[in-house]
């Protein structure tokens, strides 16, 4: 069978970051792979390492630079990978779950896979919408906040999974393939990419696409959400802040815990 | 099309809380668009659920039968229906993990605009502005939708519960589900994070987040909760590092903690982490980014670093 893992590179912001309109300045941001789809993407390779997967193919909607990330899915045991960008996404400071899934929908078509893997959030516009809404415009069943999926049963045409609730508490549920799974961190242990994995993710297929080579074009992607401001909250910080290096600001903490009683045996 | 349609949320027997701050939610964009807030709650013991939600505010509570607990295939048909019989101009979903697993299913099958995990609403005509969170709540943005209908889901927490009893006429809503789509089942529960220790029953909590970086670090803040009496606890990705048991977690996932005193160390304050420890008497936060979001609940704080930091304090109580 085949698995598609939707994958996402995302912007994480310094510590002290400047904003320039509604998005930030790139000199603030680092990229990586979405901690979401890291995990998605090892329960995928995982599927292959078992037997049960044939291919894993990664897919992305992003620009040139992704393929950085995406070079990381591949080292990790993907075997492929398909990016999706166009002229049109270019300057879009939000792209909404409608476009998203407009798009991931005709890959999936042209892929054909049994299951899909996504992250349950991505990092950067957590929207924690993209799996579940792209399953329902598929037809295909799904599962949010996966943190366990029973392999066997993927096999025998069920995902069994686990749920993971509020609280503490899991639900069971059995879901029909073909299916799309939110994967929530903690459903496995990423591995890191091999030296072995990086040089062979080299050699491996990134295949670009257009919205033109999707049958798509760019009203397509038109959505009616339009990001207006962006700003630091302001803080509601009323702490009160030891200073002084490290030394007086644990001499500081110490009396206020022994204060209230701590540490005093 | 003034309306505000919310969805209640539900589980194993007793209304969420969420669903009550849906009502608030609900009336003040009703108060706004001049409409009636409608409140539906599907499956479970509707005819009670239906009691509680007859909020002050509240114009009509749907009721929806079927089956005991929530299934997404059922909501995301039912609340397509529920949606078309009130046309409302708003829908109101709770971000919760049930609504995780259908809103997003509803706005598709209806062709809505989807802004979720907003913090804060308003409407200006037949544009709706949404406050998110992005980057792990570095930022605050403003998005506005411009169209007709929307479909929003509410991040818990931000809007106060309501308990206002209120008149409003119960109706049953007779959904037409079509069994042939519903090819999920719920099997069962398992409550999970049982174990040698209960967090939260502890009076003096150490909590170590992403900041510890290595496994080995661990022993550090070991040290200092040996040093101060006190019980180690955490944030969820040392968790899912498998460094510390599910027993250790605290969040809306993990456990929900009340101690005299939370030292949180290196946990940057997300959204569901707070949920676990906001409650705590005195909260006390080390971490070297002065932006984190974990001061704004703190009341004592130290911009440095922990590695410093806590051997420094460990020596104190030695
Ligand atoms: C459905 C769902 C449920 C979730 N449930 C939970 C839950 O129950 N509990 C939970 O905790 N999370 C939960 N999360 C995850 C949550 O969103 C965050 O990812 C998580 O809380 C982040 O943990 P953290 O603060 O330890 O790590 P980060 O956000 O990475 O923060 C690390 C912090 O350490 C600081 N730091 C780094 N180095 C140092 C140093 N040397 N000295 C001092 N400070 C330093 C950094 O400035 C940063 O602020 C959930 C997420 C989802 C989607």
């Amino acid at each position: 069978m085949k698995v598609l893992v939707t994958v996402k590179e995302v912007a994480a912001v310094e510590d002290e970051f400047q904003i320039a309109g509604t998005s930030i300045d790139e000199t603030y941001l680092e990229y990586d792979l979405n901690e979401w789809d890291d995990y998605a993407v090892e329960e995928a390779v995982q599927l292959q390492e078992a037997g049960i997967a044939d291919e894993v193919v990664a897919v992305t909607i992003g620009p040139e630079r992704a393929e950085e990330t995406i070079r990381m899915a591949l080292a990790k045991g993907a075997d492929r990978a398909v990016r999706v960008w166009d002229d049109a996404l270019e300057g879009a400071d939000l792209l909404d779950v409608g476009a998203k899934t407009a798009i991931l929908e005709k890959v999936v078509e042209e892929e054909d896979p049994d299951l899909v893997l996504s992250g349950v959030q991505a990092d950067d516009d957590g929207f924690g919408a993209t799996g579940v809404s792209l399953a329902d415009a598929l037809g295909f069943e799904w599962a949010a906040v996966v943190n366990h999926l029973d392999q066997d049963s993927v096999e025998s045409g069920t995902a069994s999974v686990r749920r993971e609730l509020e609280g503490g508490v899991e639900e069971l549920t059995d879901v029909e393939l073909p299916a799309v799974l939110t994967i929530q961190t903690g459903i496995n242990e990423p591995r890191y990419a091999s030296l072995r994995g990086i040089r062979q993710a080299q050699r491996k297929e990134i295949a670009p696409k257009t919205l033109g080579d999707l049958g798509l074009d760019a009203a397509a992607v038109e959505n009616e959400l339009t990001l207006t401001d962006m700003y630091e909250p302001e803080t509601e910080s009323d702490a009160t802040y030891f200073e002084g290096g490290p030394e007086e600001e644990a001499a500081q903490l110490a009396d206020l815990l022994r204060e209230k009683g701590v540490g005093a045996q | 099309m003034t309306d505000v349609l919310a969805i209640a949320d539900h589980r194993r027997g007793e209304l969420r809380d969420i669903s009550f701050e849906l009502v608030t939610a609900g009336r003040e964009l009703a108060a706004e668009t001049g409409g009636d807030l409608h409140v539906a709650v599907i499956s479970g013991d509707t005819e009670r659920f239906g009691e509680q939600l007859q909020l002050d505010g509240v114009d009509t509570v749907h009721t929806v039968e079927d089956g005991e607990e929530f299934n997404h295939d059922v909501y995301a048909q039912v609340v397509t229906q529920l949606f078309d019989a009130v046309e409302p101009q708003f829908l109101l979903m709770p971000n919760s993990v049930n609504g995780l697993d259908y809103a997003p299913a509803v706005a598709n099958r209806l062709g809505l605009a989807y802004v979720s995990d907003v913090v804060d609403i308003g409407v200006d005509g037949s544009t709706l502005t949404a406050t998110r969170e992005m980057y792990g709540g570095k930022v605050e943005t403003t998005t506005a939708v411009e169209a007709d209908q929307v479909a929003v889901s509410i991040r818990g927490a931000e809007w106060p519960v309501t308990d206002d009893t209120g008149d409003a006429d119960i109706e049953a809503f007779e959904a037409d589900v079509d069994e042939s789509a519903v090819r999920s089942t719920v099997t069962g529960f398992e409550e999970v994070g049982g174990g040698d220790v209960d967090i939260s029953e502890a009076d003096v909590l150490v909590s170590i987040g992403r900041g510890i970086e290595e496994e080995e670090n661990l022993d550090l803040v070991r040290d200092l909760a040996d040093a101060l009496d006190a019980t180690l606890s955490s944030s969820r990705p040392i968790v899912d590092a498998g460094w510390l048991p599910k027993n250790r977690q605290v969040g809306q996932s993990g456990k929900v903690v009340t101690p005299d005193v939370y030292i949180a160390i290196g946990i940057s304050g997300a959204v569901q982490h707070v949920a676990g420890m906001k409650g705590s008497d005195t909260i006390v936060a080390i971490n070297t980014d002065p932006n984190a979001p974990i001061y704004d609940i703190a009341d004592y704080g130290i911009v440095d670093d922990l590695f410093d930091v806590v051997p420094a304090l460990i020596e104190e109580f030695e």
